[in-house]
Formats: C-alpha cells, structure tokens, sequence
C-alpha cells in the first residue's frame, strides 16, 4: 500500500509545526536556567537559607513590618530604619534618602544596596510596590471599619461592588 | 486541509467591498467607546484608595499594553495564513499591523514609566514584565524594517512572517512574567480563575476604553490595509497602460 503524498500546504504546515515545537522547547529551557537572574529581588528567607556574599549589591523585597519604622536623621538628610519580613525571616534595612509615597507599615517594598556583617541591610534605594487591588478609600475605609480586611494583612478577599 | 473559504477573503475586491462597509462602523465605535470610556475613566471614576489620582493612568496603559500583545498576535496569525497558505492578504495586513502595533507598544510604555516614577520611584526598573514589554517594542521595529528591507517583496514578507513566529514567544513570558519571577510590576487584576480585585465602578470604565482602543486599532489596520490594496492596484494599472503604449 502506497502512502499518498502530503500536499505542500500540509507540509509546510508540519515543518512550521515542528520548528514551533523546537523553538518553544529552547526557550522554555533557556528561561528555567535563567529563573535566578530574572528574578528582581529575593525575600529574607531566601537571605536565611543562601546568605548573598558580603559587598555583593541586590535586592531585597517583601513587606515592612508593622511597627518597625523609625525616622532618622543623620548629617541633616532623612532617613529611616525600618525591618522587611515575608511572614518567616525578616531583614532589618538602613536607608538614607526619601521614601516613595506608597511607602508605609504592611506595604511591599523592594529595597536596593548590601547585607552588613551585622547582617542588617543597607539600602541606597527604595522602590514601593503596591499590589493588584483597585478600590476608591471609601470603599477600603468601609472594609477596615467592619473588619473584613487589615491593609496591614495583605490585600482584601474581594473589593465590593 | 480544510480551509476552502479562506480564499474568499484573499480576492482583494471582496475585502475592499466588505471593508469598506465595515470602515465606518469600526471608526464610529471607536470613537465612541474610546471617549466614553476615557472620560468616564479619568474624570468620573473614584480615585483609588493608596494610588489616589495616579491610578488614572491605568485607563490608558491597560488597553495600550492589551493592544501591544492582541497586535502582534495578529501578526503572528497573518504569519500563519501567509507561510502555510500564502494569503496574499496576509502579508499586506502584517505590513500595515506593524506601525500601530508598535505605537501601542510605545504608548504602554511611555505611560508605565510615567505611573512608575510617582508610585514605585522610579521611572524604570529591569524587571521581568518591563524587559519583556521593551522586547516586544523592538520585535515590532524589527518586523516594521525586515518586511520593507527587500526589493523583492515576497522575500521581505517570507522573512518578515519568520520574525513575527518567533517572536511570539514573548507574549507568554509577557503574560505570565508576573507569576513566573519577582517583578516590581504587580500581578494581573484580571485573571482566568477568579473575580478581578477592582471596584465595579473602575472596572467598566477601563473595560470600556479597551474596547473602543481595539476597535478603534481595528479601524485604523483597516483603513491602512485599503489603502495598501489601492495603492497596489493603481500601480498595477499603471504599468498595465506603460506595457501597452510601449
């Protein structure tokens, strides 16, 4: 039994079909071993497990706790010390300089600079990162008043309509 | 392979007859959408609980960034219908998807750098969802030159149609960049698997300004894609009459 011949728009559409399977496959291995350096910044219990090398500048993310920020001045320039936490480890951080507006307790915050000997983090930059959730603040004040959400504990279950 | 009608829509004449029927319609609701949208969105809707005001800003930037990957989605389906079933069409319609494209492109961009600097602090950041979004811009620039860059043009569409498939593989990592890595940018608020964490009061102005972006992207495609076949029909025309009074 003789196999009929593909036609040449089957064809192409094979060749087309396995170089998109090649392609894929490539990038998505090439991704995977990049995952460490894509990543923008790494939490205090990634710190815990790998300490990065002393000197080595990176960048730390995850929440200010609450009731750990302090003003400071020193030479006459604003500052705050102020400690970054994912629920497990926390990393106390010195920062010269102003904080971005959004900057406040319970707020993700990705912080710039080196790990102390001390193993405190000294930031030269401050970037805030806010989260995924829109609402007007009477929408916010009326679901902190009836306790449904703490800004402080993450984002809300569901923005009311 | 089953694809017989597909040539229905390939007979240039049948395109212009049915788009130019079409034209006005999409122009209008564009238009329409657009301003509704917009307005509603930057003057109308609540200002947002931690980003105040600045918040605005995502009635633009969400269509623009929707628009960026729907239009090289585009491409890369016109890249299908042109290297398997060579629809003449196709190739015309990638030339003409490109600029706009890359116009949303830049757009999104221009107007996340001018969200991120009041929000974050910065007006930049190498995050995963930013350098994805900086790679699509030059994916389409690429496009725009390779498919103009052959005196033959089936050899700049060939090749053209190649970048656009490869190049695919970025709106993946762009989608899910924010999942995949820890980036800056923050999670998306629409989501496959749950409600959208946004007030319905924002969530139809910018519903609303994303439809009347892609229609209004639809129109301008459409009216550019008439004016590349007319060109190329006047131009046949021409060398028809300079063949005949050699």
């Amino acid at each position: 039994m003789t196999r009929k011949p593909l036609s040449r728009k089957h064809r192409r559409l094979l060749i087309l079909g396995a170089c998109g399977l090649c392609l894929a496959g490539a990038v998505g291995l090439a991704l995977s071993a990049l995952s460490d350096n894509v990543t923008f910044f790494v939490s205090p219990s990634e710190i815990a497990t790998k300490a990065p090398a002393p000197g080595r500048s990176f960048r730390l993310g995850g929440l200010v706790e609450n009731g750990s920020v302090r003003k400071t001045q020193s030479d006459g320039k604003a500052g705050a010390t102020f400690r970054i936490t994912d629920g497990g480890a926390g990393v106390d951080v010195n920062f010269a300089g102003l904080l971005p507006d959004l900057f406040r307790e319970g707020q993700g915050v990705v912080a710039l600079g080196t790990m102390r000997p001390d193993g405190s983090f000294l930031a030269s930059e401050v970037l805030a990162k806010h989260d995924e959730t829109y609402m007007p603040k009477e929408v916010a004040e009326a679901l902190k008043k009836n306790g449904t959400w703490n800004p402080a504990d993450g984002k809300p279950a569901k923005p009311g309509g | 392979m089953a694809a017989p009608n597909l040539h229905r829509f390939a007979n240039p004449g049948q395109f212009l007859r049915l788009s130019g029927w079409l034209l006005p319609w999409l122009t209008a609701g564009g238009i329409v959408l657009t301003t509704v949208g917009l307005g509603w969105g930057l003057f109308l809707s609540p200002a947002d609980w931690q980003q105040s005001d600045a918040v605005r800003i995502i009635y633009i930037h969400v269509p623009a960034a929707w628009l960026a990957s729907a239009g090289y989605f585009g491409l890369a389906v016109c890249a299908v219908l042109s290297l398997i079933w060579r629809h003449p069409l196709a190739d015309m319609a990638a030339a003409e998807i490109g600029p706009v494209g890359a116009g949303a492109t830049a757009l999104c961009l221009a107007t996340g750098s001018l969200w991120g600097k009041p929000m974050w602090g910065a007006w930049w950041v190498w995050d995963a969802r930013l350098t994805s979004m900086l790679v699509l811009l030059f994916l389409y620039l690429g496009h725009i030159a390779l498919i103009r860059a052959f005196d033959n043009p089936e050899r700049g569409y060939r090749a053209a149609a190649i970048l656009a498939l490869i190049g695919a593989v970025d709106l993946p990592v762009i989608k899910f960049s924010v999942e995949w890595w820890n980036t800056l940018h923050q999670p998306a608020t629409f989501k496959f698997t749950a409600a959208p964490t946004m007030y319905q009061g924002m969530i139809w102005p910018l519903l609303l300004a994303a439809a009347g972006f892609s229609i209004g992207f639809g129109a301008i495609v459409t009216a550019r894609l008439r004016a590349a076949v007319m060109e190329r029909r006047i131009r046949g025309l021409m060398m028809a009459r300079a063949q005949e009074s050699v």
